[in-house]
């Protein structure tokens, strides 16, 4: 009796675990995406009734005026072309300089292997902090204020380096000896035969990439602050966000009050350009998931 | 000929050697050369700043020109409440981020582990990744919206009726810690999955099967399979989390602060920014120097946490 009873309360467990689990996975989802919903919601929303608060997933008011003053603004126009242009060099040069050192690191035979290899990991590790960093930028290489200050100290990353040789010493040996038979060097090897095959870890990179430099604001406070030509969207929206920080710490002081100091609430042009600027990442990174998935899992267990 | 000139020769045959072996791969060379200059100059070359901790450094003057002024900054450092203050801020958000983080992500992992459904997997999985690609900036908003004083929380709150006015959770010190550790784990609970089911689709299936036959029941097969399985992979990551447990991460910080919560959510970035930046007259040493103290706790912990992961025969990390 107590058996049968047993294996009937193991069989009633197994049943509920997994809607208890289903349960929780939910409840999980929707907390990941309420704050999404919500700013997005406050976006399409009147902008003297967003201060009120109160808003959930659905506008209470629709409008789209923050989006119109979004087109309208020069600064957040030209902020959304310097962004873009940032984004995409980085990611470019990156891929270029990064794939090509992976190979170099991938080749067994390659007598400095081990040293550069060193070198490079011990950079994850070393960190001489963010004033050295700004007065060897800044001071000694006289970048700050220049577009160039975005690509040139982010170049290097030995995290995407380890993910890309470990890819590349998973591919067969094989191609790049019979390569090698037919006279190829090393530069035409890895461009013509080794780099075609890299696309699934070239675009995952590209995403890390391309996300870091995307969504960076520091870079700008740091070396740019002066220079309003080259703002970025991120930078931006951290202004905005100064702005309506005031408030929020504030409980009782009236809508009303709060309207009557600014113009066009910043609450909503915030969220309008955060959706602008985010958008773009939504859209690319559930295709490139299984890549990204693999990749990480390669680099972070290899590494 | 003596023992020493015949290891000289053969020194110099492998030296030699090991040029010709190098001037054949001079592609390899044009390959790689050019990043190994690059990261000497810009992650080794702000070592050299270093040496601004032991100066009264101007920066019109430069390194040659400043005055050197041995420890004192280090003193200024040490006697200091708001050092204190940011050296302890740091120690306890990145505490609060590794073990909520790891935790977090661990359970959801197992989670994930037992979900038959594929397409309700790929499903979570997407959801959840999707913070992680959020900027902080985006992110501090979306904290701005849902813990101010009018916020969706505070709302929720007192619908309920569990508090008559609103909780001001940005605006008070003794949140701010679990605020940010809560934040980072609604951002980055997902992605840390990544890796932890990985390691579990590793796990020889057998197992589980062998376990199923002596009677486990579901719990005692996660508990003696599942998270066994995934042991090492937990500790490579716990022994690079200490080394990284001087970086609690300042972003969020900065961008969430505000004179109310100073004392709980200034780090030692944010300190060293508040030195060289915050002020008309720059002290670009404090910062220096407090970065330097930070990188070497950090260097300490890491090989620390190395020697005692050696010692209990885990895997190590170097």
């Amino acid at each position: 009796m107590t058996v049968i009873s047993a294996t009937k309360k193991a069989k009633r467990r197994d049943v509920v675990f997994p809607i208890v689990n289903t349960i929780i996975l939910i409840l999980l989802m929707i907390i990941t995406l309420y704050p999404v919903l919500n700013t997005v919601a406050i976006s399409f929303n009147d902008s003297l009734d967003a201060l009120k608060g109160g808003i959930g997933i659905w506008p209470r008011i629709f409008s789209a005026d923050s989006y119109k003053e979004l087109i309208t603004d020069p600064a957040i126009y030209r902020a959304f072309w310097v962004s873009l242009w940032k984004t995409v060099i980085t990611t470019i040069l990156n891929l270029f300089f990064t794939s090509m050192l992976s190979y170099a690191l991938s080749r067994k035979e390659y007598v400095l292997r081990k040293f550069i290899t060193t070198v490079l990991v011990l950079t994850m590790y070393i960190n001489a902090g963010m004033i050295p960093n700004y007065l060897l930028v800044s001071r000694f290489l006289k970048l700050g204020n220049t577009f160039w200050v975005y690509i040139i100290p982010t170049m290097f990353s030995c995290f995407n380096m380890i993910v890309i040789r470990t890819y590349i010493v998973g591919l067969p040996e094989a191609l790049v000896e019979s390569a090698r038979i037919d006279g190829a060097g090393d530069i035409r090897t890895f461009f013509q035969i080794i780099l075609p095959l890299c696309l699934p870890v070239m675009a995952t990179v590209a995403l890390f990439v391309a996300v870091g430099a995307w969504n960076s604001w520091f870079d700008t406070y740091l070396y740019c602050g002066s220079k309003k030509n080259l703002y970025t969207l991120q930078y931006l929206l951290k202004m905005k966000l100064a702005s309506t920080q005031a408030s929020s710490n504030a409980a009782n002081t009236s809508a009303d009050a709060l309207a009557n100091s600014v113009k066009v609430a910043p609450i909503t042009i915030r969220a309008s350009i955060t959706v602008v600027s985010t958008v773009p990442i939504l859209v690319v990174y559930p295709f490139l998931q299984k890549y990204f998935v693999t990749g990480m899992a390669l680099g972070s267990v290899k590494g | 000929m003596t023992n020493g000139a015949v290891r000289a020769s053969a020194e110099k045959g492998k030296i030699g050697h090991f040029f010709r072996t190098l001037g054949k791969q001079y592609q390899l060379m044009i390959m790689s050369v050019p990043m190994l200059l690059y990261v000497f100059l810009f992650n080794y070359g702000p070592l050299w700043g270093w040496l601004t901790a032991f100066q009264d450094y101007q920066p019109r003057k430069g390194l040659a020109g400043s005055k050197w002024v041995g420890l004192k900054n280090f003193e200024f450092l040490f006697t200091h409440n708001t050092f204190f203050l940011a050296v302890r801020n740091t120690f306890a958000m990145s505490l609060i981020n590794l073990v909520f983080g790891t935790v977090s992500s661990i359970l959801l992992a197992v989670l994930l582990n037992e979900v038959r459904n594929r397409a309700f997997k790929r499903t979570v999985q997407t959801v959840t990744y999707l913070p992680h690609f959020l900027s902080m900036v985006i992110v501090a908003g979306m904290a701005q919206n849902i813990f101010s004083g009018r916020g969706t929380l505070n709302e929720i709150l007192m619908t309920l009726g569990l508090t008559n006015s609103p909780i001001l959770f940005l605006g008070e010190g003794k949140y701010f810690w679990w605020l940010i550790g809560v934040i980072n784990v609604w951002k980055e609970v997902g992605w840390g999955t990544i890796i932890y089911i990985a390691a579990m689709t590793s796990i020889d299936p057998s197992l589980y099967e062998a376990a199923a036959i002596d009677g486990a029941g579901r719990f005692q097969r996660i508990l003696h399979v599942t998270l066994p399985g995934i042991k090492s992979t937990f500790m490579v990551l716990l022994i690079m989390n200490i080394g990284h447990l001087m970086e609690a991460g300042f972003e969020l910080q900065y961008l969430l602060r505000s004179g109310l919560v100073m004392d709980y959510s200034d780090t030692i970035d944010i300190f060293a920014l508040n030195y060289s930046f915050g002020t008309a007259n720059p002290h670009y040493a404090y910062g220096t120097a407090a970065g330097m103290f930070k990188s070497i706790v950090g260097i300490i912990l890491l090989l620390g946490a190395n020697r005692i992961a050696r010692a209990l025969d885990e895997e190590t990390l170097i």
